[in-house]
């Protein structure tokens, strides 16, 4: 019954909504490790990503200009948010950021949809990556080939920035102890300004580049913040590793599970979390002490 | 002043609910948002209870929502169900069970866990509904049909086929709805509650079972939903999908906000204002879905400025003119306090368990490695009854390590740790306390948000009802005993005067006396002070001496300090110890002379 064309097709699904999902848990999880403040905006961000691509994109019929945009844009918007509102709230309790995140990801979909209307919206994949890719095997859609390999590429900057440069280290350390971090003398409003952005950044190049597969629209958001919330969980919040790990399980199960009824992928990615939460409380790769 | 008014809200909220349907049309209200309203707030009361009072914030009550309204829904109309107020309690009752299942997942744990936890769960129903189960739920359709309640009253029926009939019978539940709440929050559950929001470290280490508590709260707030969401479905005669999505919680989660956490009517305030602006906006203006986007950006600028909400706002403005009346004479200096006069507390509750005459503590082989680093190694330690035994060694000993492995804080790599001749090893640090083992801590773990005498009550209600226990709707006034033993230990502390202060306005050193009250209150056998004179100035170091003196009586004390003074001064014998392991132990007068001790204090230096 099972056809094997199908399932390794499904398997690269996965993998591809994996890697994306990695990217945007890497995203939030950065931003709680070093400030304490779970972002619940951080599905708009990806929505707004692929909002201003499309913007972009639609002035300049480029695709590289529309990931650019969104990209830089939705940054903007990160840093923006971190000076005005969100460093207000490091000093107050866990349930007012989640309000205050929370609020700011309705005032964002809505002024999209109060500018663009509820209608969704599509960016073409660009001109050399249409149509489908013999692997052999099988067949596969071009893009979705590349997007696998852009996120990843993605991702492994990530890494770099996280693992092999100054800010990284600065960043590593503060997840680790912040206030020890702010002890040694180290700018950490700066760091904590950048982190957001580059927080913010991963949402919204996730959401450009993943334009091309799924089209726009001001919920878009919504669905894949609530995947990313499983992936944290599974993963251990604060890790950069338990976010990779976590997305590409999460991935597998929803694409794996979509095969055979797309009704029950939701239920299989809870019964994995619960599963994670019952045996590692803290995550496959998470460290106990993080709240 | 409270007993006069005992049940002044209740009357006020039968006043206002009969008053609302002749006052709020003439405010633009239509019957059906006003009945929309009353749904949404009493989702709102168990919604509050778990938020506001406990500090829990779920956006997954929607699943909850929806569960409770499907199943009396299905009851009604695809079983014919003859009882609606039958189908609304099973409906509540189902949402119960699957709240209570949910809860044991999602409190395992707290913080932004459990947010996300929450989020993931109420995903998982939505789409359980849409699919798995459309056949029972009608998928993306709802359930249709859902029948207008009636009452039989035997020589007539009483049908609430019309909104304002309607309004009636959601009035009726309302009330009821408030009247439970209010029992909830004024029992001594809810004042656990409270204290598990502001601390709950301190919570458990007075004994109360913080995880039981707060799903206690957790299917309060499940019950309130399932039975609102049941009334959906009778007040539209239609139970709708959409009571599953995640637009739901978000929307509890933000009038609650509103309206102001923590006050029981926040949710139904803000509940009023979402419903009127999007009235407003769409109606009146034709304004489409822009009203979302102005109530998103009122809402980031309430929480930004009005962190208590409309209700919280009023409240504080209310405060500023009553305290300016009240407190018209300046802040009074802490006056120093004769401790020596002040009344004993007597000897600690007898604990019917048979007598045991061996020592009051045991220790035995105590080890404690974190990694490779070694923290405690191999300690053997007992204390015999009403013995006043000192801890001292120096920074890095492993003093804090051992007094937290003796509360069952921290659980030891190795060894064994008997308290009246029972093994306590592993055990919670809540029923640790009930036993009669509690520390003060040598940072000051207090709830900040509550006045000093409801300090004293959380830490006497373990005593008085053990780890847990679930009187809901028992008045707080009414557990037997708590009273004097909180005047008492009040008394014992020198801080009667000062009981109904919040804990922010004490000065340090009575904030220090409270710490110790605190553990006093749990009614210990052995008390365990770790750094009681730490931060103190001189006066206050003296009067705390001689509230330990007074303490003693009738009690086991066990004291880290490191006031040498004081520590010869209180002390019957010494342990010392020294990194990680025992090195002495005798009385004063030996540890001073100890060629070994003054070695490791004074580093090496040989005393002649």
């Amino acid at each position: 019954m099972v056809n094997w064309a199908n399932f390794v097709s499904q398997l690269f699904n996965g993998l591809v909504l994996g890697a994306l999902l990695a990217l945007m848990a890497s995203g939030l999880t950065i931003i709680y490790g070093t400030l304490g403040v779970l972002n619940l905006a951080h599905g708009a961000m990806f929505m707004l990503g692929g909002y201003a691509g499309w913007l972009a994109f639609t002035y300049t019929n480029s695709f590289v200009v529309a990931v650019i945009a969104g990209s830089l844009f939705v940054m903007l918007v990160g840093v923006v948010m971190e000076r005005v509102i969100i460093r207000y709230f490091y000093a107050r309790p866990h349930e007012d950021q989640l309000l205050v995140t929370f609020g700011l990801g309705i005032v964002f979909v809505e002024t999209v949809r109060f500018f663009f209307g509820s209608l969704s919206r599509t960016v073409p994949a660009p001109p050399g990556l249409v149509g489908i890719t013999p692997l052999g095997f099988m067949l596969y859609p071009t893009y979705r080939l590349a997007l696998l390999g852009i996120v990843l590429v993605a991702l492994l900057a990530l890494y770099l920035v996280l693992y092999r440069t100054r800010i990284g280290m600065v960043v590593r350390a503060g997840i680790e102890d912040s206030a020890m971090v702010d002890a040694l003398g180290i700018d950490v409003h700066k760091v904590f300004m950048l982190v957001f952005g580059i927080g913010a950044l991963a949402a919204g190049f996730a959401g450009i580049v993943n334009a091309p597969v799924v089209s726009i629209a001001p919920d878009v958001g919504e669905a894949i913040l609530v995947q990313t919330f499983t992936v944290i969980v599974i993963g251990g919040v604060g890790s950069f590793p338990g976010a990779v790990l976590g997305g590409l399980i999460a991935g597998e199960i929803i694409s794996l599970t979509s095969m055979f009824n797309p009704g029950y992928s939701q239920v299989m990615l809870f019964v994995a979390m619960t599963l994670v939460l019952v045996l590692r409380p803290y995550g496959l790769l998470g460290t106990a002490g993080r709240e | 002043m409270l007993k006069r008014r005992r049940y002044l809200i209740e009357v006020l909220t039968a006043i206002g609910l009969i008053a609302a349907p002749f006052v709020l049309p003439q405010l633009g209200f239509t019957p059906t948002t006003i009945n929309r309203i009353l749904v949404w707030g009493l989702f709102g009361l168990g919604f509050d209870i778990l938020f506001g009072f406990t500090g829990l914030l779920s956006f997954g009550q929607s699943a909850f929502f929806g569960t409770g309204g499907m199943v009396a829904a299905y009851l009604l109309t695809r079983l014919d169900f003859p009882s609606v107020v039958l189908a609304l309690v099973i409906g509540t009752l189902a949402a119960t069970v699957v709240g209570f299942i949910v809860g044991l997942i999602a409190l395992k744990r707290t913080g932004i866990y459990f947010a996300m936890i929450t989020v993931a769960i109420a995903e998982v129903f939505y789409f359980v509904e849409f699919n798995p189960l459309s056949e029972y739920t009608g998928g993306e359709n709802g359930l249709p049909g859902v029948p207008a309640p009636s009452v039989h009253l035997g020589f007539t029926t009483i049908q609430f086929n019309t909104d304002w009939s309607m309004y009636i019978f959601l009035a009726f539940w309302y009330f009821v709805g408030v009247v439970v709440a209010l029992r909830i929050v004024r029992s001594p559950v809810g004042a656990i509650l409270r204290a598990i929001r502001d601390n709950p470290l301190r919570a458990a280490a007075v004994g109360h079972n913080v995880h039981g508590y707060k799903l206690m709260a957790f299917v309060v707030a499940v019950a309130y939903a399932g039975f609102a969401g049941g009334l959906l479905g009778l007040m539209q005669g239609f139970m709708p999908p959409d009571a599953f999505t995640f637009d739901t919680s978000g929307q509890l989660v933000m009038q609650t906000a509103i309206g102001g956490a923590g006050t029981l009517f926040g949710p139904l305030i803000g509940a009023a204002v979402w419903l009127y602006l999007s009235d407003f906006f769409q109606t009146t203006l034709h304004l489409g879905a822009t009203w979302k986007l102005v109530l998103g950006v009122v809402f980031v600028l309430l929480v930004c400025f009005l962190r208590r909400g409309l209700i919280g706002g009023l409240l504080d403005f209310g405060a500023l003119f009553t305290r300016r009346r009240r407190r018209t004479p300046p802040e009074r200096a802490p006056i120093p306090v004769d401790v020596a006069s002040l009344a004993s507390l007597g000897p600690p509750r007898r604990r019917d368990e048979a007598p045991f005459s061996g020592p009051v503590i045991e220790v035995r082989g105590l080890t404690k490695s974190f990694g490779g680093l070694v923290a405690n190694k191999d300690i053997n330690f007992s204390v015999q009854q009403g013995e006043l035994r000192a801890i001292i060694g120096p920074n890095g000993a492993g003093k804090s390590t051992f007094f937290k492995m003796l509360t069952c804080e921290m659980s030891p790599t190795s060894g064994h740790i008997f308290f009246h001749g029972r093994d306590i090893t592993g055990k919670s640090v809540a029923s640790v306390c009930v036993l009669g083992l509690t520390k003060s801590y040598q940072v000051n773990q207090l709830f900040n948000q509550l006045t000093v005498r409801d300090n004293v009550i959380i830490a006497a209600l373990a005593d008085r009802r053990g780890t847990f226990a679930p009187d809901l709707f028992r008045r707080l006034q009414s557990v037997p005993g708590l009273d004097a033993q909180v005047d008492a230990t009040l008394a014992m502390v020198g801080l009667s005067d000062r009981a109904d202060l919040s804990v922010a306005e004490l000065a340090y050193g009575e904030k220090r006396r409270l710490e110790i009250g605190l553990a006093l209150a749990t009614s210990p056998s052995l008390l365990l002070l770790d750094e009681p004179l730490a931060g103190m100035s001189p006066r206050e170091r003296g009067e705390t001496v001689q509230l330990l003196k007074n303490i003693r009586r009738g009690r086991t004390l066990v004291v880290v300090e490191h006031d040498m003074d004081a520590v010869l001064e209180l002390a019957e014998r010494i342990t010392v110890l020294h990194e990680g392991a025992v090195l002495a132990e005798g009385a004063p007068s030996e540890i001073q002379r100890n060629n070994l001790v003054q070695e490791a204090y004074l580093g090496g230096v040989a005393a002649a």
